[in-house]
């Protein structure tokens, strides 16, 4: 079906650039390890550089831990636990949150420059979403410190200890806060390890840690690869575990901590289907499709990576989606224009490239954007897939990148099955225009976060985890406490 | 020819809070304020009924953009009242020992009136998930029960503290999304004008807390009858049965917060919150 409406967006103009200057920030040329309040060298003497994924220029090399450092960062945060933060008053920790939340509202734009430098998002995604939201994420649970009874009624929150945090490399701020906020408003100390792609904002948050005044050792920022995270897992004097990232990597944790009797949470993988009926708003819905699948270049665990649309509609929904993909902008994360970023690393790109290869030989067809894209860096084309079926693996895998597999249904109770017909439920989306349809679904899709008539929106006061293999336990909201505390009474 | 160096300080006017501005009362009334020695402290407005009608507007017309406003900014509006008081604990406590106070009596009553400050701000965007519900109907309902804000809520302020008394009655209200009018401390009004102060620096909108001083036994009635006034809330016992007769005229929520140790953190909890909020359930079909 040829859209008549569609708009000339290649009709002979172009947006002129608008940058983001990088002349108010700061990247040290190394850093070490965040250990006990000091950035101190790592025991081994190694360092492994950060790179900008758009230009491939070196940015920083931070410290690679070995599992002598996760040691001393592990003592550094028994030692806070065991000293000022599990005797101060509830009300008082909360202070310190706040205070970090404040200093991240005010140090904002330099974090989303140095976000979008180090992993390539584009910068209004970074301005406009993961740095205001990490710093809402402090300000929610710094007000929970001193109310953590009510969250529980009848019976009495206790903290945990040390939380051994590992986050991945597509929200490295977000996670970070994600990970620290709730855990520090329950009494515990922790040592995080951001991803070796993407390390400078984890140690940029060090600097506010420290400059917010926190007792020294109650947040350490340690920075290494897998064998890291591996050494935080299973250190003995680690009381918690909390992972985010890929489903492979939770399994291998799962049976890491069994026996162990620390508590865990998981936050992994995603398959997220859009599942868009004939009376939906279809103009909207495809702005849902875009937004959920290219938003950070599909580096998203609840990604709307396949779109699940009725059969009525399913041309002129694929043919809306392929004239809105000619008007994405992919190209230089610091201009406010951008629309897709970069790829975060060369090995993510692989990873793509190599299911782009795998679609078309399963026999689907392939369609990408024509706009040209950077030539340096890592980038990949806003890419969808038709003609797939159920059991392809690119319908069944986590791709992580701007990747849409598309199927059809006729009645609500295909596309359920096939909405949930995969190992993921992470989460799910659903467009009409009926009530009851949106209840009936949300009821029926086995995932932890459906967003009906919207998609990817986040919120520190909404619970965010997976049903079936997306993972264990919630992050976000007032459940999300429940995973740094033990309730006694 | 002036021979002495000595600066003469300059005294502050005491004015009510109305609407976002710094009026005097339109009655121009004023009774004397007095130390304990006798000399007079300062003139301060003795509010008029039609000072109260004022505000009840300024409170109704604010009430719809601040009820609207998200959790998480109100939270931040109650947290920069507080950030606007840590800077000016010196002026409070001098103020408190003005009235009688000890200086670490007044000191622990600043203190205390930040931390609550903070509390509530705390629970801008959690209250909800404490006190609402989605409720397992028989039928095929997704049927879930919210709080919201019940409008406008007068507050006769405690007499004793003349600041924490004052706080702890006027945050659980607005971070609740209400609106409200209070009548300060007759006795010790003078915190509560600066509080105005600390409030129009916060960027709490106008009209959202409104500032009145003067006679109790005067305003009483006209806090409790108004009929666009949708809850009262009294901290004094001899009142009580004048307030609660009077509330009867429009069906007011009549919240009585009698006997109260203002300073202790007992005196704080999110069912002050929920004191001046409704329920509201919403029943929504499941189908196809």
């Amino acid at each position: 079906m040829d859209n008549q409406n569609k708009l000339a967006f290649d009709g002979g103009w172009q947006y002129a650039p608008a940058p983001e200057s990088t002349d108010h920030i700061t990247i040290d040329g190394q850093y070490g390890l965040f250990i006990g309040g000091d950035f101190v060298a790592p025991e081994s003497g190694k360092y492994f550089e950060s790179i900008n994924p758009a230009t491939e220029e070196v940015l920083s090399s931070v410290a690679s831990a070995s599992s002598a450092d996760v040691d001393s960062a592990v003592k550094a945060a028994r030692k806070a636990y065991n000293g000022p933060w599990s005797k101060m008053k509830a009300a008082e920790r909360g202070k310190y949150i706040y205070r970090i939340a404040r200093i991240l509202q005010e140090r904002a734009r330099e974090f989303a420059t140095i976000e979008s430098l180090d992993g390539g998002k584009p910068i209004r995604e970074s301005r406009d979403i993961d740095i205001p939201l990490a710093a809402a994420h402090f300000f929610y649970y710094a007000g929970w410190a001193d109310k953590l009874e009510y969250a529980f009624p009848g019976k009495r929150p206790v903290s945990l200890g040390v939380a051994g945090q590992i986050i991945p490399w597509n929200f490295p701020l977000l996670m970070a806060a994600w990970k620290i906020a709730p855990a520090l408003a329950c009494g515990n100390t922790v040592v995080l390890k951001p991803a070796e792609t993407t390390p400078l904002t984890a140690l940029k948050l060090a600097e506010v840690v420290r400059d917010a005044g926190l007792p020294d050792g109650v947040v350490n920022i340690i920075t290494g690869a897998g064998e890291t995270g591996a050494a935080i897992v299973n250190h003995d004097d680690v009381d918690k575990v909390a992972f985010t990232g890929s489903t492979g990597v939770g399994r291998i944790i799962q049976r890491a901590l069994a026996g162990t009797n620390k508590k865990y949470t998981l936050e992994l993988g995603g398959k997220a289907a859009n599942v868009i009926f004939a009376d939906a708003a279809i103009d909207q819905a495809v702005e849902g499709i875009v937004n959920g699948i290219f938003f950070n270049q599909g580096h998203v665990c609840c990604a709307g990576s396949r779109l699940i649309v009725q059969e009525s509609v399913a041309d002129e929904v694929v043919q809306k989606l392929k004239d809105r993909m000619e008007t994405l902008i992919v190209g230089d994360p610091l201009d406010k224009n951008t629309d897709i970023g970069a790829i975060n690393s060369a090995s993510q790109l692989e990873t793509i490239e190599s299911y782009l290869r795998l679609g078309q030989e399963e026999g689907a067809e392939m369609h990408q954007s024509s706009r040209d894209i950077p030539t340096t860096g890592y980038w990949c084309r806003p890419t969808i897939f038709t003609g797939v079926s159920q059991s392809n693996r690119i319908v069944q895998e986590e791709i992580f990148g701007p990747v849409l597999a598309i199927q059809t249904f006729r009645t609500l109770d295909e596309g359920l099955s096939k909405a949930n017909n995969t190992p993921y439920g992470l989460s799910g989306g659903v467009w009409t225009d009926k009530g009851s349809k949106i209840f009936k679904m949300t009821q029926k899709i086995r995932a932890g976060v459906i967003w009906a008539n919207t998609f990817n929106k986040f919120d520190p006061t909404s619970p965010f985890g997976g049903y079936k293999e997306s993972g264990v336990g919630r992050e976000g909201g007032m459940h999300g406490l429940g995973a740094y505390l033990r309730l006694e009474g | 020819m002036v021979t002495s160096s000595a600066r003469i300080p300059v005294e502050k006017t005491y004015k009510i809070y109305i609407d976002g501005k710094f009026p005097r009362t339109e009655s121009g009334r004023y009774f004397a304020l007095k130390d304990g020695a006798g000399a007079v402290v300062a003139n301060i407005c003795r509010g008029s009924r039609k000072d109260f009608r004022n505000s009840v507007v300024a409170a109704r017309k604010a009430f719809a953009g601040w009820s609207a406003t998200s959790a998480y900014l109100r939270g931040q509006i109650l947290y920069r009242i507080a950030e606007m008081l840590e800077g000016r604990q010196d002026q409070f406590v001098a103020e408190l020992v003005l009235q009688g106070r000890s200086k670490r009596s007044a000191q622990k009553e600043v203190l205390a009136s930040i931390d609550r400050l903070i509390y509530y701000a705390g629970w801008s965007d959690k209250y909800q998930q404490i006190f609402s519900a989605v409720n397992p109907v028989s039928s095929s309902h997704f049927n879930f029960s919210v709080l919201e804000a019940t409008g406008i809520v007068a507050i006769l302020a405690p007499d004793d503290d003349g600041l924490i008394g004052l706080v702890s009655n006027i945050a659980p209200a607005i971070v609740g999304g209400n609106t409200c009018v209070v009548l300060a401390s007759e006795t010790m009004p003078l915190c509560a004008v600066s509080f105005a102060e600390v409030l129009h620096a916060s960027d709490v909108p106008g009209g959202v807390v409104n500032i009145l001083t003067g006679f109790k036994d005067e305003l009483t009635d006209q806090f409790a009858s108004h009929m666009d006034v949708n809850a009262v809330v009294y901290a004094d016992h001899a009142s009580a049965g004048k307030i609660q007769t009077k509330a009867a005229d429009n069906l007011k929520r009549v919240v009585a917060r009698t006997d109260n140790k203002w300073t202790a953190e007992s005196a704080q909890s999110p069912y002050l919150i929920s004191d001046t909020q409704e329920v509201k359930t919403t029943w929504h079909p499941i189908g196809s």
